[in-house]
C-alpha cells in the first residue's frame, strides 16, 4: 500500500517537474504557430527561423563569450585563492573566506544595482566588458568552494615533493597544481558556465546594445507564445544541460579516485 | 610554503576582484540609500527618508507580497521535496538512484527566464491546463492562471522543491540506516522513528535548503514579472521600476538594502542549523 502510494507520489511529482521543460522541448518542433496542444507535426522550420536571425545569433555569441570568458577568469582567480589559502597558514583567513564567498548569500539583482550605481557615477560606459565584470562576481565565490574543498593532502605531498626536487614556485603551480586539480578546475569551469550562461539580471542591468541570450529572450516575451521561443528556450536548456552532465561526471570520477 | 608574502599573492587577486566589485560597490550602495533626490539633482547627505517610504502603501504592500509569496513557496516546497528526497534514498534500487536523482532536477539548470517562460506554456490562457480542461469539458472557457500570484508560485514550487530534493536527499542518504532499525527494535512505531529520530536528523538539510530558498526567491525578479504579472508586485519589482521610471537610485537602494535584511535575518534565524559548507 505505501509502496505504491511512493511511486504513485514519484511518477505525480516528475509529472509536475517535467511538465513545463516537456511541453517546452516539445513544441519547440510544432508544425504551426502557436506553441500549444493540438501537436500539429514534427518540424524543424523554428529552429531554421532562429539559427537565421541575425540579432539573437549575436546574442548567442555574446552569451557564449560572456560564459567562457567570465568562468575562465572567476577559475583562475578562485584557483589562485584557494591554493594561497590551503596552502599557507595566514592571518585573517577565516575572514578572507568569508569575503570570498559572501556573494553567494547575496541577491544577484543587489550584485548588479550596486554595480550599475558604481559605474554609472564613474561615467563607465555599459557594454559585455562590465557584464562581465558583475559575472565573475558571482562565478569566483562557486570556484572558490569546490577548488578549496579538493585541495587534498595528496597532492600537498606531490607539491612539496617537487619542491624538494628543485622547482620553483610558478613551476610547482603549472606543473603539479594545475593538473593534480585538473578535474575539480574543469568542473568549476562548467558550473560557472551554466551560471553565467542562464543569468538574466546582471546582464539586463549592465549592458546596453551587447545583450546577452536570456535578456534577447526576455524582449521577446513582450509578443507573448511563439514556437521560435521555445526552439531558443531549448537550446538554453540543451547547452545548460549539457554542461552540468560535463561537471556531474567530472566531479564523480575524481571521487571515486 | 612558509612565505607569508607568497600566500598573500596568491590571495590578492580574488580578494581585491571581490573587494572592489562587490563590497565596495555595496558601500556606495549604503551610501546612495542614504542619499535624496531633489529634481534630477542628487544630494548625499544622511537622509532615512528613502527608508521611511517603506511605510508607503503601495511598498509596504510590496514587502508584504515577497513576504507571503516567499514563505508559501517554502513552506510548499519542503513538504513536496522531502517525501520525493525520502522515496529517491530508500525506496529506489541503489543501481536507478543516481538516474532517479538527476531526472528529477533536470529542469533545475535552466534560466529563470526560460523556466518562466515555458510555465506560460502551461498557463496562459491559451496554455496546456486550459486546452485539456476544455477538451475534456470540464470548463467551458479558459480560466485566468497566469498573470496571477497563483502562477508566480507555482513557478517558484517547481524550482525551490528541485533545490530542496536535492539539500533533503544529500542529508538522508547520509543517515546510518542503523538508527531507524534501533528505534525500531526499543518498539518505536514508523511514525515515532519519523518524527523522533529521522526527520531531527534532517534538520540541517531542511533548513539549509529553506534559507536557500529564501534568499532565492525574495530576491527573484523574473519569475514574478513573467508569471505574476503587474498586477500585484513583489519588491524586486517595485526595485526594478525605480530605475526605469524615475532613475530614482537612492530609493532602489535603500529598498535593496532592506531587502539584504530580511535575507540577513532570515540567516541569523536559521545559522543554527544551516550547513552551508556541505553543498
Amino acid at each position: 500500500m505505501t509502496r505504491a502510494l511512493s511511486w504513485l507520489y514519484l511518477l505525480a511529482l516528475y509529472g509536475f517537474i517535467l511538465l513545463p521543460v516537456g511541453a517546452l522541448v516539445l513544441f519547440s518542433f510544432q508544425d504551426g504557430g502557436l506553441p500549444v496542444p493540438p501537436f500539429q507535426g514534427f518540424s524543424l522550420r523554428w529552429y531554421a527561423d532562429i539559427l537565421g536571425d541575425r540579432a539573437l545569433m549575436r546574442a548567442l555569441l555574446h552569451s557564449v563569450l560572456l560564459a567562457f570568458g567570465s568562468s575562465a577568469l572567476a577559475c583562475a582567480l578562485g584557483f589562485l585563492a584557494a591554493w594561497g589559502l590551503a596552502r599557507h597558514a595566514l592571518p585573517g583567513a577565516a575572514l578572507m573566506r568569508a569575503i570570498l564567498v559572501m556573494p553567494l548569500a547575496v541577491s544577484t539583482l543587489i550584485v548588479g544595482l550596486g554595480l550599475l550605481i558604481v559605474l554609472t557615477r564613474l561615467g563607465i560606459g555599459l557594454s559585455l566588458w562590465t557584464a562581465g565584470i558583475g559575472h565573475v562576481v558571482i562565478n569566483l565565490p562557486l570556484c572558490f568552494a569546490i577548488l578549496y574543498a579538493s585541495m587534498g593532502d595528496q597532492q600537498r605531498s606531490a607539491e612539496r615533493a617537487a619542491r624538494d626536487l628543485g622547482a620553483r614556485e610558478w613551476q610547482v603551480l603549472l606543473l603539479v597544481a594545475v593538473p593534480m586539480l585538473r578535474p575539480a578546475l574543469l568542473a568549476a569551469f562548467f558550473l560557472s558556465v551554466t551560471l553565467s550562461w542562464d543569468e538574466f539580471i546582471i546582464a539586463f542591468l549592465l549592458t546596453r546594445f551587447d545583450v546577452t541570450l536570456p535578456v534577447e529572450i526576455w524582449s521577446l516575451l513582450r509578443s507573448g507564445l511563439s514556437p521560435r521561443l521555445n526552439a531558443v528556450g531549448s537550446l538554453v536548456f540543451l547547452v545548460s544541460a549539457l554542461a552540468v552532465v560535463l561537471a556531474e561526471i567530472l566531479l564523480l570520477a575524481r571521487r571515486r579516485t | 610554503m612558509t612565505s607569508r608574502a607568497g600566500g598573500w599573492a596568491l590571495v590578492a587577486p580574488a580578494l581585491l576582484w571581490t573587494l572592489c566589485f562587490f563590497v565596495l560597490p555595496f558601500a556606495v550602495m549604503a551610501a546612495m540609500s542614504l542619499a535624496r533626490l531633489e529634481g534630477r539633482e542628487l544630494v548625499w547627505g544622511f537622509d532615512l527618508g528613502n527608508y521611511a517610504r517603506l511605510g508607503d502603501p503601495a511598498i509596504a504592500r510590496a514587502v508584504l507580497v515577497s513576504l507571503e509569496i516567499t514563505l508559501t513557496v517554502t513552506v510548499v516546497s519542503v513538504l513536496l521535496a522531502y517525501p520525493l528526497a525520502a522515496i529517491l534514498a530508500f525506496r529506489v534500487p541503489e543501481r536507478w538512484r543516481r538516474l532517479a536523482l538527476m531526472l528529477a532536477i533536470l529542469p533545475f539548470w535552466t534560466s529563470y527566464v526560460v523556466r518562466s517562460y515555458s510555465w506560460l506554456l502551461v498557463l496562459s490562457r491559451e496554455g496546456i491546463v486550459n486546452r485539456v480542461l476544455m477538451g475534456i469539458g470540464l470548463t467551458d472557457a479558459p480560466l485566468t492562471l497566469a498573470n496571477t500570484r497563483f502562477a508566480t508560485v507555482t513557478g517558484f514550487v517547481h524550482f525551490f522543491t528541485m533545490l530542496l530534493t536535492l539539500t533533503i536527499y544529500a542529508n538522508l542518504v547520509q543517515l546510518p540506516r542503523n538508527y531507524a532499525r534501533a528505534a525500531q527494535d526499543l518498539g518505536a512505531s514508523r511514525w515515532q522513528t519519523f518524527r523522533h529520530v529521522i526527520l531531527p536528523l534532517t534538520l540541517p538539510g531542511i533548513v539549509t535548503g529553506a534559507f536557500l530558498t529564501f534568499v532565492l526567491c525574495i530576491g527573484d525578479y523574473v519569475t514574478p514579472q513573467i508569471l505574476g504579472g503587474n498586477r500585484e508586485l513583489a519588491l524586486p519589482q517595485v526595485i526594478m521600476l525605480q530605475l526605469g521610471r524615475r532613475a530614482d537610485f537612492p530609493l532602489a537602494s535603500a529598498l535593496s538594502v532592506a531587502l539584504m535584511g530580511m535575507v540577513t535575518l532570515a540567516y541569523l534565524l536559521s545559522a543554527r542549523w544551516l550547513r552551508l559548507d556541505r553543498l
